[in-house]
């Protein structure tokens, strides 16, 4: 059985009229099924208005589906009494790295998940200092949080979810709002993350962060367009053109080169140029 | 402008008022404030000062980190002493016209500018040296046995975490506006005071909304790290009363015990 599964799930929001009567709206999320492999590395994409972070949002029980369901390790989400089960083993890293700080230094706020789950203090002390030094903030683990920049929040906000020990972490755009050096330096993490075992769930503009991943789910208008490897997308460019994504820079000149489409990465386009 | 207020900025160091129980320090201002009113002669003010700058010596905050604190209060503080020199009755030292300075005035004056300086300094130390997080633990234990009469301890501590939390990011967000609605032709500087009040609404408008759209993110991404309230929640730095501040508690009580013996002096000297 996979880790998570998503079974025909639709999300739809109630709609406030003027009148202040609730009618059904547009749906977020209309039947999806798919299932997240322990360990995998799913990057989805799509664009805005899509329902990507609806979809994200269901997986740890912050929305619950209008119909269908989610089950993450065995646990429906719409069970109250695994709630807290479900959100500790799956961690949430939001877009602005500025509104997801709890507390003021930053050691503190790393401690604000395990304290909730109720840790003994001995052994919060040893999560937060292993989540830092997994991100590279332990140096700064007595600094206040409004003394970093955007990158480095963004680390901060990933090892205060690393401290909960989750197996599955999704990121939502997390690195919409850094600059190239905190981009990388968050991606960096992530693929590390994911490397020592936690599925990864990253959802993204960037389709140089999404062709990282071992597959990517492709969103439009509440459903899921498509469902491959990034080799197997980026080949496909009218694919990329319906779901209104554009290629990454390096398939782009592939294809105004006129270079074969087995080439997926880099690595491939240098090797290539080489011969 | 906004930025020179220290109170609720902690200053990192080691030093034995940081590593004193949050308990014991906040106990300590509260009464320290108490004790700045039971003055009435300047001897109980030097003591006062004189042990309120030992404090700042053992803290090792720079004293500039101290002061800027001061500057933000600077105009109440001359109002005060406006107010104080012109309205008391008394021994009259100066006359003109409607103005009368009498000489309990000026004592009267001198002595709460002094209680207000020593206040805001003793405050500001309190939060300088200890972390927002300490002080919220503190207080939430100090009033835990309130809880039992039905005071939310841990909702109140957890309000005050997130309010110290949020203030530069709040103030980055007013300097955001500020800047958008100067690059729309907004002006803040001209006019009479009602013009610039009135011309603050722009401002407090979208800084309404922008708090309230971050109150909803912080709410969901506290929810997503499973917060469900102060029930079963542990604490990763528990309190524990060590022997520095057994030490701290009774220089406390020896302070109050000189502070009471001071009123025997006299009312001025």
């Amino acid at each position: 059985m996979a880790f998570i599964e998503i079974k025909n799930l639709t999300v739809q929001f109630m709609k406030v009229n003027e009148d202040g009567s609730e009618v059904p709206g547009r749906k977020a999320l209309d039947d999806i099924s798919l299932e997240i492999e322990k360990g995998s590395f799913a990057a989805v994409v799509g664009m805005n208005g899509s329902g990507k972070s609806t979809l994200a949002k269901c997986l740890n029980g912050l929305i619950l589906p209008t119909k269908g369901d989610v089950t993450v390790d065995s646990m429906n989400t719409r069970d109250e009494s695994r709630l807290w089960d479900i959100r500790s083993r799956v961690g949430m890293v939001f877009q602005n790295p500025d509104n997801q700080i709890v507390s003021s230094i930053v050691e503190d706020d790393v401690a604000f998940g395990p304290e909730n789950l109720g840790v003994e203090p001995a052994e919060i002390r040893r999560r937060v200092d292993d989540a830092l030094r997994r991100v590279g903030m332990y140096e700064q683990r007595n600094k206040g949080a409004h003394m970093l920049s955007g990158g480095q929040k963004q680390r901060i906000a990933i090892a205060g979810a690393v401290a909960m020990r989750p197996e599955c972490i999704i990121f939502d755009e997390p690195t919409a709002m850094l600059d190239p050096k905190g981009r990388e330096s968050v991606m960096k993490i992530i693929k590390e993350l994911n490397s020592e075992g936690i599925t990864t769930i990253l959802i993204t503009h960037f389709m140089e962060e999404a062709a990282e991943a071992g597959r990517v789910i492709v969103m439009n208008a509440g459903r899921v367009l498509c469902d491959r490897t990034p080799a197997r997308l980026f080949s496909d460019t009218e694919m990329i053109e319906r779901a209104g994504l554009e290629l990454p820079p390096f398939i782009e000149l592939r294809e105004k080169a006129g270079l074969p489409s087995d080439i997926t990465d880099i690595e491939g386009l240098a090797a290539y140029m080489r011969r | 402008m906004i930025r020179d207020i220290t109170l609720g900025q902690y200053y990192p160091a080691d030093s034995p008022v940081h590593r004193l129980d949050a308990r014991v320090k906040i106990t300590a201002t509260m009464l320290y404030i108490v004790e700045l009113f039971l003055v009435k002669n300047f001897a109980g003010f030097l003591i006062a000062a004189a042990a309120l700058f030992a404090v700042i010596a053992l803290s090792r905050v720079p004293l500039r980190f101290i002061f800027r604190g001061l500057t933000a209060v600077f105009l109440i503080i001359f109002f005060t002493l406006i107010l104080n020199i012109f309205l008391t009755d008394g021994r009259v030292l100066w006359h003109w016209k409607f103005i009368t300075i009498t000489y309990e005035g000026v004592i009267r004056a001198a002595f709460m500018a002094i209680r207000l300086v020593l206040l805001i300094i003793g405050s500001s130390i309190l939060t300088l040296t200890t972390k927002p997080i300490e002080l919220t633990d503190g207080l939430e234990k100090l009033m835990s046995p309130l809880s039992k009469i039905g005071v939310p301890s841990h909702e109140i501590a957890l309000m005050m975490t997130i309010a110290l939390r949020f203030i530069p990011t709040l103030m980055e967000e007013t300097d955001k506006i500020i800047k958008a609605q100067q690059a729309r032709g907004a002006d803040f500087e001209s006019g009479n005071i009602i013009q610039r009040a009135k011309s603050l609404i722009p401002i407090l408008v979208p800084l309404f909304i922008s708090s309230f759209r971050i109150a909803q993110e912080l709410a969901l991404a506290m929810e997503a790290r499973c917060y469900h309230g102060g029930k079963g929640r542990t604490r990763m730095n528990e309190i524990h009363f060590h022997r520095g501040d057994a030490v701290a508690a009774v220089l406390l009580i020896g302070f109050l015990a000189v502070i009471i013996a001071s009123r025997q002096l006299g009312s001025v000297l």
